[in-house]
Order: structure tokens, then C-alpha cells, then sequence
């Protein structure tokens, strides 16, 4: 009997980080689709990393350590470096590339070095570090649940709100302006909600791993569709898919961490997609370039038949 | 003190061995490449460690190299299929690595000594502490052995290689015309940047390394156009700035990796405020020197289009002249003061007459 | 002023400079309405700019740019810009008839989405250049051409007045070039100012009936028979030495 009701609790817990895995993966694969299409993928990683400060911050701030409260501190933060990150590339002449990677291993030091500050004095230990590097996503509770559904769930209203003129921005910055969106303001939007993507996804998977979770669910997404809405929702199935997957993947065993299983669940997609998927997909093109060389090869001998018939 | 004469010599020979190649990748636009290759070989990492149960082992960066180069080629190989662009294949490929690594370590290495805090952020404290000993001697420790090889090692391609570098940066195709074969070079650079990251994982860890790979390049391409002075200037600041953060992490008691890469952040922002010609303040101040001689260039060609024909007499109106060039009308009077004063253009009664020396400023503007 | 019909673009003085350095001197233009005018030029003379500055996309250092007597904010409307092809990235998922319906987000304004009214529009832009059988095609697999016939069929279904289109002709087909050619003539058929950079010297006379030779100043424009002479374009491509002697 006890044995039973431990195993119900267990199941429950699962349950619970499956949900919020899941609704993690959903938020960052719609989001990330935006990302990806922008050619900025790796501004996902930059921001994750910039956030580490920002946590530190808060709880010195504030000394608590609810879990609203740094999510706030990781925001602003992630934030600061992608303002940061515009203005170098608009009033210099450092590339995109070299100001994401100088911007993304600064302020992680500089969140190191608060945090050292914090372990000195004793209120925190090296798991909180632990947390923010690799995610915590076994240990999802269901007041994280209902953070992460509230707050994904505005990010992904106000994404379907602004859809066209989000598309428009993406696709064609020139035209979006010349009818008069104004385009600043609709880049500040789209990169807010990478924003709050990212930090509810640090949780689940970790700065490290977090540029994964945007990247590799839009990946594969884009390889089964030509259309953006369908994008969107096939890399919010797939984001989903890979949180779930990997939530109980590593639950079958002892010591199989849950954020980077994860990951390799978005990775397996994304190789199956990129092989399979109908039109796009390798082993798809490998098909069709057989078959028009065979057609062009019938034809060819086809052709030779009738000029042999024709001297002969 | 002998321990901080150390841990200072470790940190700048770091830095330098790190700071020369990320030169190469600042300039050919693959800073990120730093940041994916020190993170996907952990697994490599990860399996020579398993074989040799050490951290120390050559065999390590030898692993840690291949699977660097192994990056590379799978970035490369999922960008030519068309089907993901270059910044999403980096994205995708190194936390697909470095999970395979972070997997293998806690199911198989939960009691071995292999620590994840150690890969990621490093701890230069301890780099002292493993002391290569010879003939009952102490020789130093052995970090500084094994980054001052590194450091030698990529002295010497970028030395010997130089001109091939150089031109493979900055044109490629040519490279590949004149037989310089750029994609060897290019992975050539790339073995380099995987043998240092690995080397500088012990101090300084994955995530930092990147630092101290872009940090210094970024901050000398501020103040400089020629390579070989970029180099100088790279290893000038990566020193500079591992010695400050050395500093700053003692005075504090922090991390010295964390305090190194925030001196890195700081030292950037301080150049990038105050270097002459690309810097903040020499913006700021050309600008407001130029407002002025840029703005009477635009009221004598403005005089000098329409000299001669019909609509002059309206064009030269002191009166209407803001609306023409619809500026603020104070702004206009302080520009028309400024050409007088400068003697470009005259005035008699109402309207503006270009001087002969106004004429030839329009003129040499125009031709320009 | 002696205006008696409005223009249809008039700049007086305009001066763009990029962090100082001038890309277009005191540039004047008047576009009469009805008119197929080209810009042409030399690479960097700022025919882009030019375009750019009409439709409020780039701050001008001093200068006035009126569209029908208003300033473009006002008149947003009935103009119609065509940006150059290669600014967008085709590999977007959109298919043909998506991109020709973001021709009607202007009129649309905030988060309205296109109905079946936008649809009936776009699709009947899609008829005008010949592209109707593409609608559900994905941008990608379309030719140079083709693509630039979807950028075309998106500005007509602005049904604007005053039409901006930034090289058209860059890279096209023969085909898609004589069909653009017959559109540009019909716009200006209906009345509709049409202006386009332009690179081809050899067409201009043929496509077009106003020009205007740009590089960096303005150095003539008008009807093409008395503005096209080869001393101007000696002015404009040779300008440094004519202008040294």
C-alpha cells in the first residue's frame, strides 16, 4: 500500500515536470522560429548567458530566492546585452558575431563574479550555479507550472496578436516601414518575447543548452512546411515533443540529467527531419535526383534508338 | 607570492596563446566557432578521460582537438545541405555535443574526479597547485608548461603561415587561385583553436575561454586597420586584462576567471569610449565640429545649384532659406553667420551671394 | 511658387548624408504626374537613397520631399514602393499568394488579418503579371523573374498612385522584362507616376519618357528626348574630369 501511493506521488511529479517541460518547449520552439528566420540563433545563447548577472543581482537585491523574482532579474539582464549587442554593431564596425561573443562571455563573468560575491557571504551555494547552467528541470513544481504557463502563454498571445506585422518584420523590414509599422518598435517586441522565451527556458535546460531549444525544434519544423503558421505550431509540437521525451527518457534511469536529454531528444528531430521530410529532406532529394537521372537516361537512350534506326 | 607570480603568469600566457588565434576568427567572422568548439568537446574530453583517468593527459587535447575539428566539419557538412543556415547549425550542433558530454560524465563519471564546474568555469586558483617535478627539482607548474607549448605552437603557425593567413582572411577565392589552399589553413586555424580552448579549460573553463578569445580581438580591431599590429595589440590587452582581473579578483576574493572576463568587458567599453577615431568621444566631438562645416557646405552648394538661373533670387532669400532646406530657423541664421564669418558667402540686402571662396568649397564638395 | 497642377513627388534641396558623408548634394526633383521617370547613374551615385528618402527610410540632412503636395507620412497610402530583390530572403516559408497579400497590410493597419475581399485583390494582381498559376507555389522555387513579378504584383494590389520601384529589371528574364515594360506603360496609361532605378543606358529611351541622371548631385532630369544627351551623360559618369577642365 505504501509502496503504491509513493509510486502515484512519483508519477504525479513526473507528470508535472512532463507539463512544464512540454509547455517550455512549446513557448521556445514557436519563438525560436522567429529567431532562426532572423538569422539569429545564437542571440538566444548570448541572452541566456547575459542572464546570469541579472539573477545574481536580484537576489542581492532583494535576498530572496522566488523563483519570479530572478526570472524578472534574468530578464532585465538578457535584455541589457541585447541592447548592448545592437548598439556596438550600429555604432561600430565589430561584426554581429564577434560583439554576441564578447557580450555573451563577459557578462557571464561578470554574473561569476557576483556570484562568488554571494557564496562568500553564505546565502548560497554552488547548486543555484548548477541550476542556471544546466537547468533544473526535475525539480519543476507546480507553482513553476503556473509561472511558466502564464507568462508563455502572454508571450504567445501577444506573438499571435502582432502575427502579420511580426511576418512582415521578419520578411521584409524595407516594406514593413515603407507603409508605416513602425519597425523599431516591432524589433523590440519580437526580441522581448525571445527574451521571456529564454529565461522561462533556463529552468528547464540551462544557459548552456538553451540556444538548443530555440535553434533545433524550428530546424526541424522548417523542413515538413513552407508555410510560417505552420512552422510555428510544428516547432511548438516539436519543442513539446522533445521536452516530454526527455523528461521521461531520463526518468527511466539513475543519473541521466533531464536538460541535456532534452536536447538530444530536439536533436534526434531535427536529424529525422532533415533525412525524411517530404520534399525537402535528404534521402527525399537522393530519390528524386535518381529518378530524373533515370528518366533523363531512358530519354537519352531513347534519342540514340532513333538515330540508329535513322542511318540505318 | 611566489603563488601570485604563478597564477598572473598562467593567466597571461592564457590569454596570449587564446588572443592570437581569435584574431584570425574576429576578422573571417567565426567568433562563434570559439564559443561552439569549447563547448562540443567535452565529449572528447569526456572518452580520453575515461581511458586515461587524467586530466592531464596529452591524450586529452589530442581527443579534444579532433572532436574541435569534428565541430567544425558537421557545421559545415548541415550548412551545405541547404537546408539550415550557418548560425542555426552552430546553434544545433554544439549543445548536441556538449549534452552527449554532459551525459557520459554523470551516468559513468559520478565518482571519478571529473567535475562539471571545473569544465565550465575553470579555476585558475588551483592551476598552480599540479607542479611539474624533474630530478627532485620543481620546475613550475604545469599548466604554464602546457599553455606556454600552446602558446609556442601558435606563435609559430601564425608566424610561418602568415601571408597565407592573411590572404585566406581576406580573400579566400584569390587563396585558392594562387594554390594557397585556404580550406587547409582553415583547419589548420581550427586545430589551433581547439588545442587552446582545451589547454585553457583547466584555468579558465569553456564558457570564459570565449572571452579570452574574442575579447582582446575585438577591442584591438577598435584601434587599428593593419593584422600584424592587431596581433601585437590583441596580445597587449589579453595580458592587460588578465592581470587587472587577477587583481580585481583578489581585492574582492571572486573568481579570477569571472573577474579576468569582466576586465575583458571593461577594458573593451573604456577603449571603445575613448580610442581616437572609431572611439565614442572622437565621434561625439567630430560631430559636433563637422555640424557646422558640414552644414555651410550644404548652404554653399545650395547657393551655387541654383546661381544663375531663374529661381536663384527665390533659392538665396536669407528669409526663406530654412524652408528650402527645411531647417529649424535658428539653426539657419547660425549656419548663414558661420559661412560669413568664413567670408563663402556675402550678403547685400536680403540675399546670399556665394564668394569666389564659397564657389570653390561647392565645387570641391561636388566633385568628390 | 508658379506651380498650377501639384507634383507628383517634388524634392527641393535634399541633402542624406551617412555619418557625415554626403550621398546625395542638394538634390532637386520635380515629378509631374503621369510620367515613367528612370533614375540612372553609376554605382554609389545614391539612386537607392534617392528612393529611400521618398519614402521616409532614410533622415535627410536638410531638404523637403513632397508627395502630391503633402509629406509622405500623410500620403503613405497611395504610394507603393518595390524594394530591390535580393533584400529579402527568399527562403522564407511564404508562398506567392502570401507575399502579394502583404501588399494590403498597409490599408489593413494594426492586427487585422487579410479577408477574402484582400484575397480577390492579390489574386487579381497575380493575373496582371502573369503569375496566377503560381499562388501556392513557395517563394523559393520561383526564377529571379518570377520573384520580382510577385514583388510587382504586391505593389499593384496597393493600388497606390505613385509607384517606387528600386532596379526591377536587375537580373531578370526576357520575358518577365517585356512584361514588366508592358505594366509599367499601363500604369502610366492610367494615369499612375511611376519612377525606377535604373542600370541599362541602352532601354532607357525605349521603357521610359521622363529620366533623371543622378550621381550624388542631381545633374539633369526631364522629358527623356532633352534630358538623355550625351553631354549630360558624359556629366554623369565622367563627371569628375568634365567637371575638373
Amino acid at each position: 500500500m505504501e509502496n503504491l501511493s509513493a509510486l502515484i506521488r512519483l508519477d504525479y511529479t513526473l507528470m508535472i515536470v512532463g507539463i512544464g517541460a512540454a509547455l517550455l518547449g512549446t513557448v521556445s520552439g514557436a519563438l525560436g522560429t522567429y529567431a532562426v528566420l532572423r538569422r539569429q540563433s545564437l542571440l538566444g545563447d548570448a541572452i541566456s548567458h547575459a542572464a546570469l548577472p541579472g539573477i545574481a543581482i536580484a537576489f542581492l537585491l532583494t535576498g530572496s530566492k522566488a523563483p519570479l523574482i530572478l526570472v524578472f532579474g534574468a530578464a532585465v539582464a538578457g535584455w541589457l546585452g541585447t541592447l548592448l549587442i545592437m548598439s556596438i554593431v550600429r555604432l561600430t564596425r565589430i561584426k554581429y558575431d564577434s560583439v554576441l561573443a564578447i557580450v555573451l562571455s563577459t557578462f557571464f563573468g561578470f554574473g561569476l563574479v557576483l556570484h562568488t560575491l554571494i557564496q562568500r557571504t553564505g546565502n548560497a551555494n554552488q547548486a543555484g550555479l548548477d541550476t542556471f547552467l544546466f537547468g533544473q528541470a526535475a525539480t519543476i513544481l507546480e507553482s513553476d507550472v503556473l509561472t511558466i504557463g502564464i507568462l508563455g502563454g502572454v508571450a504567445l498571445i501577444i506573438m499571435l496578436i502582432f502575427w502579420k506585422e511580426l511576418k512582415l518584420l521578419v520578411f521584409d523590414e524595407g516594406f514593413a516601414a515603407s507603409i508605416g509599422f513602425p519597425i523599431r518598435t516591432l524589433d523590440v517586441l519580437l526580441t522581448s518575447l525571445l527574451v521571456i522565451a529564454i529565461v522561462l527556458g533556463l529552468q528547464a535546460v540551462g544557459a548552456v543548452l538553451m540556444s538548443a531549444m530555440l535553434v533545433a525544434p524550428a530546424v526541424a519544423a522548417r523542413q515538413w512546411t513552407n508555410r510560417l503558421r505552420l512552422m510555428v505550431f510544428l516547432a511548438a509540437c516539436f519543442g513539446a515533443l522533445a521536452g516530454v521525451s526527455g523528461t521521461i527518457i531520463s526518468s527511466t534511469a539513475s543519473r541521466i540529467p533531464t536538460g541535456p536529454t532534452i536536447v538530444l531528444c530536439a536533436t534526434v528531430i531535427v536529424g529525422l527531419s532533415i533525412a525524411f521530410a517530404p520534399n525537402r529532406g535528404l534521402v527525399w532529394g537522393r530519390i528524386r535526383h535518381r529518378r530524373s537521372r533515370s528518366d533523363l537516361k531512358t530519354a537519352a537512350d531513347g534519342l540514340l534508338k532513333q538515330s540508329q534506326q535513322r542511318s540505318e | 607570492m611566489n603563488e601570485h607570480l604563478d597564477i598572473q603568469l598562467i593567466a597571461i600566457v592564457t590569454a596570449v596563446a587564446c588572443a592570437l588565434p581569435g584574431v584570425f576568427l574576429v576578422l573571417r567572422r567565426m567568433t562563434l566557432m570559439s564559443d561552439a568548439i569549447s563547448h562540443a568537446i567535452l565529449p572528447g574530453i569526456v572518452l580520453a578521460f575515461f581511458l586515461t583517468e587524467s586530466l592531464s593527459s596529452p591524450l586529452l587535447i589530442l581527443a579534444a582537438a579532433g572532436t574541435g575539428v569534428l565541430t567544425v566539419l558537421l557545421v559545415e557538412l548541415l550548412q551545405r545541405t541547404k537546408l539550415v543556415k550557418e548560425d542555426a547549425a552552430i546553434g544545433l550542433t554544439f549543445p548536441a555535443l556538449f549534452s552527449i558530454g554532459v551525459i557520459l560524465i554523470s551516468r559513468f563519471a559520478g565518482n571519478v574526479h571529473l567535475d562539471m564546474d571545473v569544465v565550465l568555469l575553470g579555476e585558475l586558483a588551483y592551476a598552480p597547485l599540479n607542479r611539474l617535478k624533474a630530478f627532485g627539482y620543481d620546475l613550475g607548474p604545469i599548466a604554464l608548461y602546457v599553455m606556454g607549448t600552446i602558446l609556442v605552437l601558435n606563435t609559430v603557425f601564425i608566424f610561418v603561415f602568415y601571408k597565407e593567413l592573411k590572404l585566406a582572411t581576406f580573400d579566400a577565392s584569390l587563396a585558392a587561385a594562387l594554390g594557397f589552399a585556404p580550406t587547409l589553413i582553415h583547419y589548420g586555424l581550427m586545430t589551433l583553436v581547439s588545442v587552446t580552448t582545451v589547454g585553457a579549460f583547466d584555468a579558465v573553463g569553456s564558457i570564459l575561454v570565449v572571452a579570452l578569445i574574442a575579447g582582446p580581438p575585438t577591442t584591438a580591431y577598435l584601434m587599428t586597420d593593419k593584422l600584424s599590429l592587431m596581433l601585437i595589440l590583441s596580445a597587449i590587452i589579453g595580458s592587460v586584462n588578465a592581470v587587472s582581473g587577477y587583481w580585481l579578483a583578489s581585492l574582492f576574493d571572486v573568481s579570477i576567471a569571472g573577474a579576468i572576463a569582466t576586465m575583458t568587458l571593461i577594458v573593451f567599453g573604456l577603449i571603445f569610449l575613448t580610442v581616437p577615431n572609431r572611439g565614442l568621444i572622437a565621434i561625439a566631438r567630430r560631430d559636433a565640429r563637422q555640424k557646422w562645416e558640414f552644414a555651410q557646405t550644404m548652404l554653399v552648394i545650395h547657393l551655387f545649384n541654383h546661381e544663375g538661373l531663374p529661381e536663384a533670387e527665390a533659392e538665396s532669400a536669407i528669409a526663406d532659406l530654412h524652408e528650402h532646406l527645411s531647417w529649424d530657423p535658428t539653426f539657419t541664421n547660425q549656419v548663414v553667420r558661420y559661412a560669413l564669418n568664413n567670408r563663402c558667402v556675402s550678403q547685400d540686402e536680403r540675399q546670399l551671394t556665394l564668394t569666389e571662396q564659397g564657389r570653390a568649397i561647392a565645387q570641391q564638395a561636388l566633385v568628390q | 511658387m508658379q506651380t498650377s497642377e501639384p507634383k507628383a513627388i517634388e524634392v527641393t534641396d535634399l541633402t542624406v548624408a551617412y555619418q557625415d558623408k554626403p550621398v546625395l548634394w542638394d538634390i532637386d526633383l520635380d515629378v509631374p504626374p503621369g510620367v515613367l521617370l528612370s533614375i540612372v547613374g553609376p554605382n554609389g551615385a545614391g539612386k537607392t537613397t534617392l528612393i529611400k528618402a521618398i519614402l521616409g527610410l532614410v533622415r535627410p540632412a536638410a531638404g523637403n520631399i513632397l508627395i502630391y503636395n503633402k509629406p509622405y507620412e500623410a500620403q503613405r497610402r497611395i504610394v507603393s514602393y518595390v524594394p530591390q530583390r535580393g533584400s529579402v530572403d527568399w527562403d522564407f516559408p511564404t508562398n506567392v499568394l502570401d507575399v502579394v497579400m502583404m501588399g494590403r497590410y498597409g490599408a489593413l493597419g494594426w492586427v487585422r488579418r487579410p479577408g477574402k475581399k484582400d484575397r480577390e485583390l492579390a489574386m487579381h494582381a497575380l493575373e496582371k503579371v502573369g503569375m496566377e498559376a503560381y499562388t501556392t507555389r513557395q517563394i523559393s522555387q520561383l526564377s529571379g523573374g518570377q520573384q520580382q513579378r510577385v514583388f510587382l504584383a504586391r505593389a499593384l494590389v496597393q493600388d497606390a498612385t505613385v509607384y517606387l520601384m528600386d532596379e526591377p529589371f536587375q537580373g531578370v528574364d526576357a520575358t518577365t522584362e517585356r512584361a514588366i515594360v508592358t505594366l509599367l506603360q499601363d500604369l502610366r496609361a492610367n494615369g499612375k507616376t511611376v519612377v525606377v532605378v535604373h542600370h541599362d543606358l541602352q532601354t532607357v529611351t525605349d521603357y521610359f519618357d521622363w529620366v533623371m541622371l543622378l550621381n550624388i548631385r542631381r545633374i539633369a532630369s526631364g522629358p527623356v528626348d532633352e534630358t538623355f544627351t550625351p553631354n549630360n551623360l558624359r556629366e554623369t559618369y565622367g563627371g569628375r574630369i568634365a567637371f575638373m577642365k
